[in-house]
């Protein structure tokens, strides 16, 4: 084998360990959240996974920045929300969980996730 | 002075004195030069001077008085999200034009075979260069966006594989055009793919522009239930008839309606009556007699007579603004089916990245020469052709077209995951009472014996039943004032209980009751009583009238069963359900109405706390089973059931207890939601056999499986031609939807 394929399939090996590392590999950081939390939708959900607790309002205001259609909508579909999301405007949930456990959010196109999770 | 004003929401409004205490309370702050608040929408619309004003202290002018303000809440009407919407579609019009534009004039100079056609201009390859430069970086920017903001996220989605596809393909072309004998040294031929990227970035967003157009079609069904909405209604105040919005009316303001005019909110008929049609909200076919004490629905048609009526529900909690609420909440809510393509999303995009690392790999190590060549335009062909967009559309879409054409049948579907169960329901079983019948009972054969007429038994019974309180009296003294008969006194009046009852009617000695009243009385029944049992075996009750101890006729009085039943529970029966009748009756008079309407199982004498236990029971035979009630005594069996149908308006309890809430009342509609289901389901299978056989195809082909056998390679331009349409005759399916019939 030659230099160059051998340093082609090394920088490939690499290539795929980074991805896999760099996408897959992430650990998420939990918000802790009593009251209200403001979620900037923008290439993704920031933050990413909120806790709330069971059995009280919680407000959580999207506020999207991304002109990007997919993340025009936000559907919190255990909690039977779908919601459009004007650009630069706040747009306020409140969320009354009545159990515990971790709940996914997304997109209208099942691209970018959220998570709340119910304490 | 500088004026700003600000609509925002309250919480807490329920009276009109409400919107008077907010109302003095906003307009105390100063700054403050106008504050009206509107109680059907729940809003304030406050003008303010905002160097004086802030949001805190209209906030806390709200919450001082009890109720609490959402000022950070900016307020969008429906139109201007639609504006919205239309002038992003727009842009995104004038971006596909030109890029496909530039991109065709690249392709015309630069692909084999056409580009001998081409002006020499066009073959310049840096004339390609200066033209799709702007395609690139101005009308791709979107993906480069959405690329970058997603990698903070250490996220990857369809914009990142569109962004690194056209940037290989650009760059490598861009690299070959400014350093052609760099590229001729290594013995490959200096030819650029600028008609790749640009005519990539031009096909991927002209397939965006259609598929918003086409999912803009998904939610018509909500926009055409608050089209339905009337702007304005003719209200009495202060003596006089004013037109208003429809957001100012109160409950309790009087309206008129005229013949013609369309129903603006919901209420209960003071004076008047006409022919009303409620086609368009609830589903039911035939225009529906209303008269003094019957409710009105808001958003329906006013069809020939002038009435006016009482508010009793405005804003939000008129039946209209109910349904609009549930189906949205539906179309919110995720079918259980959606998991797997939940879980393949998400980790799509990553693998597509490590698979196009292997295809560049394996083409560059083991391809044909110019392996560099080959390696590259595969590994931009694996990154365009992978479409994780249809797998999430495949779901959804269908759900949002099925809960809309559900609702436009008065189907009313409370999620996705009841519309999905409902296609697998092997068991129905309809309560009787309320549901297959009518719920109240009704005379339905008058037989004289002797002299007396049909009338004047009629007559006859409806006077001593008036002092009775028994349930089947009410039936008849009904039918006796419905033909306007006038009835006559009663003197010593008395009820016998578990008989009937008995006094003196015009001088005679009248007794009406059952058999054991007549064998009290000594009065022979005789001949009748084969036509006591024929009746009864039908499922009538019948009483008996003597007069003077003597038998002088025969009155029977029955729950009526409705007229869509029959033909309601053969379609189901069609479908290969069985179907099954519960009640509290005994057993001869269910039997008799299980066999007219040809039931196959019938649950007599259930008691209403034991609904629950059968339905338990015929799911511990491993059926599906759905229970079909009038939602308020049925409610646990109700929830009991895989799928809970409820009969009845939309504003009833009902609506929270089951599943699946039939507006139009009519029977027909429950076999209806199972067809719906079954179409909707069949709709989603085939989205996701597509989707995920397009991926699990088409991505080996472009990583150049079928090159070893065939010699076939994916061009990276045809792929994003398969994309593109992916994602869009994902969408174009759902819609079909819309097409099938139901009923």
């Amino acid at each position: 084998m030659s230099l160059d394929k051998i340093i082609v399939t090394l920088a490939s090996i690499l290539g795929i360990a980074f991805t896999y590392w760099f996408f897959l590999g992430k650990k998420e950081k939990e918000i802790q959240v009593s009251d209200s939390v403001d979620i900037v939708v923008d290439g993704g959900y920031t933050p990413e996974a909120i806790s709330i607790p069971k059995n009280r309002t919680t407000k959580i205001n999207f506020i999207r920045k991304d002109s990007n259609s997919c993340l025009e909508e936000v559907i919190l579909s255990d909690f039977k929300i779908k919601k459009y999301l004007p650009l630069n405007q706040k747009i306020t949930i409140e969320l009354t969980p009545k159990k515990t456990g971790k709940f996914t959010y997304s997109c209208a196109m099942n691209m970018y996730h959220g998570k709340i999770i119910v304490k | 002075m500088n004026q700003t004003k600000k609509i925002f929401s309250i919480k807490g409004m329920h009276c009109a004195s409400c919107v008077m205490i907010l109302e003095r309370s906003l307009k105390k702050v100063e700054g403050v030069s106008g504050a009206t608040v509107n109680l059907s929408t729940e809003k304030a619309t406050v003008t303010y001077d905002p160097a004086v004003v802030t949001d805190e202290k209209l906030s806390s002018a709200v919450s001082n008085v009890g109720y609490e303000a959402m000022v950070n809440e900016e307020v969008k009407t429906e139109d201007e999200e639609q504006k919205e919407k239309q002038q992003e579609l727009k842009k995104l019009k004038f971006k596909v034009i030109f890029s496909l534009i530039l991109g065709g004039l690249i392709l015309w100079g630069g692909f084999p075979g056409l580009m001998k056609t081409a002006p020499m201009i066009l073959q310049n390859f840096w004339v390609q260069l200066i033209l799709a430069t702007p395609v690139q970086f101005w009308a791709g920017f979107g993906f480069y966006k959405a690329t970058i903001s997603a990698l903070k996220h250490r996220t990857a989605n369809m914009d990142t594989l569109v962004a690194i596809g056209t940037t290989v393909a650009f760059a490598y072309s861009a690299f070959v055009t400014v350093l052609p004998e760099l590229v001729a040294k290594i013995g490959i031929e200096a030819m650029p793919y600028f008609d790749t990227s640009t005519v990539i970035i031009g096909l991927i967003l002209l397939g965006r522009y259609f598929e918003a157009k086409a999912k803009a079609g998904t939610s018509e069904a909500i926009k055409k239930l608050i089209g339905l909405q009337a702007k304005t209604a003719r209200v009495f105040r202060d003596g006089k008839e004013i037109d208003f919005p429809i957001n100012e009316v109160i409950i309790g303001d009087i309206i008129r309606v005229r013949p013609g005019e369309k129903i603006p909110v919901d209420g209960i008929i003071e004076s008047g009556e006409s022919s009303i049609d409620e086609s368009m909200v609830t589903g039911e076919s035939m225009p529906v007699d209303k008269l003094r004490g019957d409710v009105v629905v808001g958003a329906t048609m006013n069809k020939t007579g002038a009435f006016t009526f009482k508010t009793t529900k405005v804003g939000g909690e008129t039946m209209l603004a109910q349904i609009i609420k549930l189906v949205q909440e539906a179309q919110g809510s995720k079918a259980p089916i959606q998991r797997l393509a939940d879980l393949v999303s998400s980790y799509f995009v990553p693998v597509v990245l490590m698979l196009a690392f292997i295809t560049f790999a394996v083409w560059y190590n083991w391809g044909p020469a110019p392996s560099l060549l080959f390696a590259l335009l595969n590994t931009v062909a694996v990154l365009i052709i992978a479409c994780p967009c249809a797998m999430g559309l495949a779901t959804p879409t269908a759900i949002m077209v099925g809960t809309g054409k559900g609702a436009e049948h008065g189907i009313l579907i409370k999620d996705a995951e009841s519309l999905e169960t409902a296609h697998k329901i092997k068991t129905i079983i309809f309560d009787k009472t309320g549901t297959l019948t009518k719920g109240t009972p009704e005379v339905t054969d008058i037989i004289p014996i002797g002299s007396i007429s049909k009338d004047e038994l009629l007559k006859l019974a409806g006077s001593i039943e008036k002092g009775s309180e028994h349930s089947l009296a009410e039936a008849i003294v009904k039918a006796a004032e419905e033909k306007q008969f006038v009835l006559s006194k009663v003197e010593k009046f008395q009820a016998i209980p578990g008989h009937g009852v008995e006094g003196i009617v015009d001088g005679k000695r009248v007794v009406f009751g059952n058999k054991r009243l007549m064998d009290k009385e000594n009065i022979n029944i005789g001949t009748a009583s084969d036509k006591i049992s024929e009746m009864e075996n039908n499922g009538k009750t019948v009483m008996i009238i003597g007069a003077d101890n003597k038998l002088i006729g025969l009155i029977a009085v029955a729950d009526i069963i409705k007229e869509s039943a029959k033909e309601g529970l053969l379609a189901l029966q069609k479908l290969g359900i069985e179907v099954a009748m519960i009640t509290g009756d005994n057993k001869r008079t269910a039997n008799a109405i299980g066999h007219i309407l040809g039931i196959d199982r019938i649950l007599a004498e259930v008691l209403p706390d034991q609904k629950e236990a059968e339905v338990r029971k015929i799911q511990a035979e491993g059926k599906v089973v759905a229970m079909v009630g009038d939602g308020i005594n049925d409610a646990p069996a109700l929830a009991t059931a895989d799928v809970g149908i409820a009969i009845g308006s939309g504003t009833d309890v009902a609506i929270e207890a089951a599943d699946i809430t039939l507006i139009n009342k009519d029977l027909r509609s429950v076999a209806a939601a199972v067809v719906l289901s079954k179409k909707t389901m069949r709709t989603i299978r085939l989205n996701l056999v597509w989707a995920f056989g397009y991926n699990v195809i088409l991505i080996p082909v472009a990583m150049g499986a079928l090159y070893p056998l065939f010699g076939l390679l994916l061009n990276p331009i045809f792929a994003s031609v398969a994309m593109a349409t992916s994602s869009i005759s994902v969408v174009a399916n759902s819609l079909l939807l819309k097409r099938k019939r139901i009923i």
